[in-house]
Parts: C-alpha cells; structure tokens; sequence
C-alpha cells in the first residue's frame, strides 16, 4: 500500500513538474494542478495506511482510528488550490488573449528597455 | 483580545472597503490602517519589558488549538507593517485610478495586510501556510488588477514561482507531521530537539529553506521578482518591495531559527555562500538598469542578502543585526519607491534619462530621498549604518572574513547605485527634448501648466493650435482592454477618470488655472504624508539606536532561545 502510494504521488510529480518545463501557459497550468495533487497524496499517506476507521470516540476503536488531522490538511489544501487554479487559469487567459499567443517566450516585453 | 485586532481590522477594514461609495471606501482604510498602527504599536510598546502574548483560537489547549503568540520578532514586524500600510494607504488616494479603485483595490490592500498579519501572528505551521495563501492571492490580484500587457506578463511569472514556492512549503509540513506528530511551532521546537535520526530533520530544514527562499527570493531563486515588481501601481510596487519579501525571511528566522537550530548550524556555509551572492547579484543587477522602479527592485534582492547573512551566523548579535535590519529596510525600500512615484507623477517617466532637476523645483522630495538612500547605503547616523555595523561585527566575531568582506563592497556599489539615482534624477537639468513615443500616462494625471507658452512640457502633453495644454490622448493598444473601457467608462475630451474633473484648464480661464495649481498642491500633500512620516520614523530610529537596539536584542534571543516561547505556549498555568 505505502509502495503503490510512493510511486503514484511520484509518477504525478514528475508527469507535473515535466508539463512545467514546457513552453505552453496551458501545459504549465495543468503541471501545476497536478503538483497540488500530488502533495495532497502526499500528506494523505503521512498517516499510517492501514488504519481507515472514521475516528470518532464511541464508533471505533482507538487503535483503528485514522489520524483525521492530514485529512484536514488535505480538505484546506483542495480548497485553496481550487481558488488559485481558477485564479491562474483566467490570468493565463488574459495573458493569451494580451500576447496572442500560448507561448511562454513571448513574455518578455518588461523586460526589454523602452 | 488585543492580539486578536490584527486580524480583525484588516477583515473588517477589506469588507467595510467594499462600499460603493468613494469617499466611504477611502475613509473606511485610512482609519482601518491608523487602527492597526496604534494596535500594533500598542503591542509592540506592551512587549517592551519582555514577555509575549498568547492566545489560544477556538479555546483548546496549545498543540490541539492553533495558537496564536506575538512574542518581540512577531511584535516588531506588526508595528513596522503597519506603518507601512498606513503610508502605502495614503500614497494610493491620488497615485490609484478611478478604475483600479472600482474594482476593489481597497479591499485587496486590506486583505493583503490581514494575511501578513497572520503571518506574523501564528504559532501553528499549517496556518502559517494558510496565512501565506491569504497574502499571495491578494497579491496575484493587486499585481494584475488593471490589466496592462507588462503586469499580465509579470503576473504569472510571480504566480507561478510562488505557486511552486507553497506546494513545497505544503511538503515540508506534510513531512514535519510525519516526522513529529504536530504542526505547533512550540510544541515542533520541543520534540524536534531530542530527535533520533537528525538527517530527516536537515531534509526539512532544507526544504523550508528553498519555500521560504523562493518567497524571499534568494539568490538562484529570486527571478520573478524583478520581472514583476515593477509592472503594477507604484503603491502597490511600494506595498510588495517593502513587506512581502521580508515576510519569507521572518518565516525563514521562526520555523529554522526555532524549530530546526542544529540544522542551521550544518547548513551554514551554504547558507552564507547563498547570502554572498544574493547580496553581490542583486546590487549587479541595480546598476546595470536605467529604470528606478527595476533598480528598486534588484536593491529588494540585495538587502535580502543581509537578512540572510544575520540568520546563517546565527549568534544573538547577528540576529540582533538582521531584526535591526529588516525594520530599517522595509522603512528606506518604501521612501525609495515612494519617492520614484512623486517623480513619475510630476514628470511622468521612470526612466532615469528623461527625468531631472529635481533638486532645484522639488528639494523636500530630494531630501527625502536622500535619507532613505543614504540610510539603504548604511551612512551614520541612519539606521542603516546601526544595522550593518551590527551585522559586521557579528560576522568579524564569528570570524566569517568572507561574508563581511562582500557585505562591506556591496554596500559601496548600493551607495553608488544611489548615487547613480541621485544625479540623474536629481542633480541633472530635465532633459528638454520630448520623446517623440511619449508613455500612456495614468488616467488621474494632471500636467503641470507652464507659464511661457513655449516652454518644453512634460512627455505625454501636447500643445493644439491656440496654444492650449493638454494631454495626448492614448487609446489603449489592448484590443480587450479598450474594449473594456470603452464599455464602462463614459469617455470625456480630457481623457481623465470620470470622477476627475476640472483638468487641463486653459491659460486664459484664472480661476480654473488657480483651482488646479491648489489641486496640484492637495495632489502634492497626499504623495508627500506618507512620505515624510516614513523619513521620520527612519530619522528617530537612527537617533534613538539604542532602545531599537534593545528591542532587537529581544527579538532575537526570543528566537535563539525558543524555551521561554515554548513554556508559555504549551504550559501556561505554570
């Protein structure tokens, strides 16, 4: 279980973190996301995996109770990235419709001298 | 319940800003910031005989609840903050259009502020995260709000690399959990102390350090800094140069000097190599630029340095340094930018070559920048120099000859940076000729009416045939943005925000030339308040060195020696 989480959350890193390094503003948006996702498994597997009870006092017992603060964690970590992604998504649309383009490189008119 | 305002006066301040009404909305945040500035001073004042103040949210004891502690560091960085917000708040009222105003520029800066409140106020790691989201979405707002091609651009250079920035701050608290089983800073600098395998532990430090770094933009790190910070209002520039980086270094000092000492110590001389650099490359990059706002900004990077320096000796006196540092710096960057706003509201250009002579018609503005620059350079009795020669004497003691020796030259190339600044815009006669691609000018932006009809105008005005002043209009080259405004904004003659009237008024019309000279002056005024109380609590704390010595001394032993936060935090009753 903890081998197959290892090797999702990395696989999900890397297939982000490899769209980032393209020149799109769309590929870096979902490379984006996708990084999100894959802390959020992380955090999801910081607590032991074989225990899934709810934890509630009474329902379960105490040793079979999951740890509910990464979930928590987990829960403010969607929402925030929800926010931000709409965020990020309607700036990269503005700065497509700004240059004409999709391309990253075209980003460079602040940095030349007038 | 004070350690509470804060937050409360800022959310309070943002959602009172949301009123329709203008002078509501302005009223509404002048008062909000003053609050925040006497709460904070309050604070500050309260803590002077040491102590801190600690609340715990929601009623349940210290690792369970989220904590809420203002120990002499957090204290410092509020009061100073909130001088800060307190002037950018002012500086807005005449420099923010009509347009960025109605779409809720206000509340954003409200925003802005409770999330670096927060910042400053938490004891918990993950709220620490929580407070950081709060800051950078405000602050991906008010860099875009307007939309202009350059801030799109810049815009999402910085949302990226602080987006990268949170998602490895998420990891490192994920793996601090794992690690240690809380999330409260106390409670982490307790059990993080004893720990078996002390590799894990460099790991996390190492990741904080890259999450912070990038926020704080550190050396290989730092580069959608300068290709963003000069792309929004020069208030909000002014807003982000001063706070927002030295938010990173703040949480830089808290969670690695509290939570993961001994790893500072095997990080060292990493960390002194990166502050070398981040000092030597940020004050390269200031000279090569021509532009005040971007030189500014490389200036931004290169004090980081120093900060950084204070954190990698890690000795009280070195931390000592820094805290002095940070105050001093977040009070001089602001002059800095808010003088480059009164000299591109006058002569409408940052562009070191087509400004000057601003010693001559404008020597306060002069003087004002003269005291923020010479204390950025480290001049005596500026705070400036209090700082660095704290710094120097820590990094001579500590005997790191390197560091200081790079300290020492860059604060030479940041005077003659300044300096650079200083004759251009200063000391050099205005260049006459008119540039024949004047820049768009701000839309509330009223021309200087020259007496002599054949005296050369500032860029952007043109004369018609009677040999009347007025300003060349520009329709936007952003085929949504003219769109846009074409949809909103009633288009008058004098291509002025709707709600300024009155603009441009003829020679012959006396009374109209009168009223916009005294417009002019309360234009003047509003630029010039903030401005002069900045100077001012930078020439007091130059005079009064010792008692800001003393509280810096406090603020980095409560850091050093984190036993007495812990006890208070976790163990109250005792």
């Amino acid at each position: 279980m903890v081998l197959i989480f290892a090797v999702t959350t990395g696989v999900i890193f890397a297939c982000g973190i490899y769209l980032m390094l393209r020149r799109s503003m769309v590929r870096l948006i979902i490379g984006l996301s996708l990084l999100t996702y894959a802390v959020n498994l992380l955090i999801f597997s910081m607590d032991d995996l074989s225990t899934r009870g709810a934890p509630i006092i009474g329902a379960t017992e105490p040793e079979k109770m999951a740890d509910p603060l990464p979930q928590a964690l987990i829960l403010t970590a969607i929402v925030i990235s929800f926010g931000v992604l709409a965020f990020t998504l309607a700036l990269a649309y503005r700065a497509s419709q700004a240059v004409q383009s999709d391309n990253m490189d075209v980003l460079q008119s602040t940095d030349r001298e007038v | 319940m004070l350690i509470i305002l804060p937050l409360l006066i800022p959310l309070a301040m943002g959602i009172g800003a949301l009123i329709r009404f203008r002078e509501v909305r302005r009223g509404v945040v002048v008062i909000g910031t003053f609050l925040n500035m006497l709460v904070c001073l309050t604070l500050l004042l309260g803590l002077q005989a040491g102590g801190m103040y600690v609340s715990q949210m929601g009623g349940h004891p210290a690792p369970y609840g989220i904590s809420i502690v203002v120990d002499t560091l957090s204290a410092v960085m509020l009061a100073v903050t909130s001088v800060i917000a307190f002037g950018v708040v002012l500086f807005s009222r005449v420099t923010i259009d009509a347009n960025r105003e109605r779409f809720a520029y206000y509340p954003l800066l409200a925003f802005l502020l409770m999330g670096i409140n927060f910042a400053f106020l938490t004891g918990d790691l993950f709220t620490l995260y929580v407070a950081f989201e709060v800051m950078l979405m405000s602050s991906f707002v008010l860099l875009t709000l307007g939309g202009e091609r350059g801030q799109l651009e810049g815009g999402l250079k910085y949302v990226t690399l602080n987006l990268i920035s949170s998602t490895i701050f998420l990891i490192a608290v994920g793996l601090t959990y794992a690690v240690a089983g809380t999330l409260n800073l106390a409670d982490l600098s307790r059990r993080l102390s004893g720990i078996e395998a002390p590799g894990i532990t460099t790991l996390l430090a190492g990741l904080f350090f890259i999450a912070f770094g990038i926020k704080a933009a550190i050396f290989p790190l730092f580069f959608w800094l300068p290709a963003s910070y000069h792309t929004p209002p020069i208030a909000v520039t002014a807003m982000f140069g001063g706070v927002l980086t030295k938010v990173g270094i703040y949480s830089m000092w808290r969670v690695l000097g509290m939570v993961f000492p001994q790893d500072l110590v095997y990080l060292q001389p990493l960390i002194l190599t990166i502050a070398a650099l981040t000092m030597v490359t940020g004050v390269l990059g200031a000279i090569a630029q021509t532009e005040v706002r971007r030189l500014l900004s490389f200036h931004i990077i290169s004090q980081i340095g120093y900060l950084l320096m204070g954190m990698g000796l890690m000795t009280e006196i070195s931390l000592s340094g820094a805290v002095f540092f940070m105050v001093h710096v977040i009070l001089a960057k602001t002059v800095l930018f808010f003088v480059s706003g009164i000299t591109h509201e006058v002569q409408g250009s940052y562009y070191l070559k087509k400004l000057g002579g601003f010693q001559k018609s404008h020597p306060l503005v002069a003087i004002l920048f003269l005291v923020g620059a010479l204390s950025l350079a480290g001049i005596p009795p500026l705070p400036g120099f209090w700082a660095k020669l704290t710094l120097i004497r820590a990094g001579l003691e500590a005997q790191q000859y390197g560091i200081v020796a790079v300290a020492l030259v860059v604060s030479l190339l940041t005077l003659y940076s300044m300096t650079k600044i200083w004759h251009e815009v200063f000391w050099k006669a205005k260049p006459l000729d008119i540039d024949p691609h004047p820049q768009p000018l701000p839309t509330t932006w009223r021309g200087e009416l020259k007496p002599s009809p054949l005296a050369p105008l500032p860029d952007g005005l043109q004369r018609d045939t009677e040999g009347k002043v007025g300003m060349i209009h520009h329709a936007p080259t952003d085929p949504i943005l003219r769109e846009t405004l074409e949809k909103h904004v009633p288009v008058n003659p004098e291509g002025e925000g709707s709600e300024d009237q009155g603009g441009g008024a003829p020679f012959g019309d006396r009374i109209g030339f009168l009223k916009s000279t005294f417009d002019d002056q309360g234009r003047m005024g509003w630029l010039l308040a903030p401005t002069i109380l900045l100077v001012v609590c930078i020439i007091v704390i130059g005079i009064f060195a010792e008692p800001m010595y003393q509280i810096s001394v406090q603020a980095a032993v409560g850091v050093l020696e984190p036993e007495a936060y812990v006890q208070t935090v976790l163990f109250p009753g005792e």
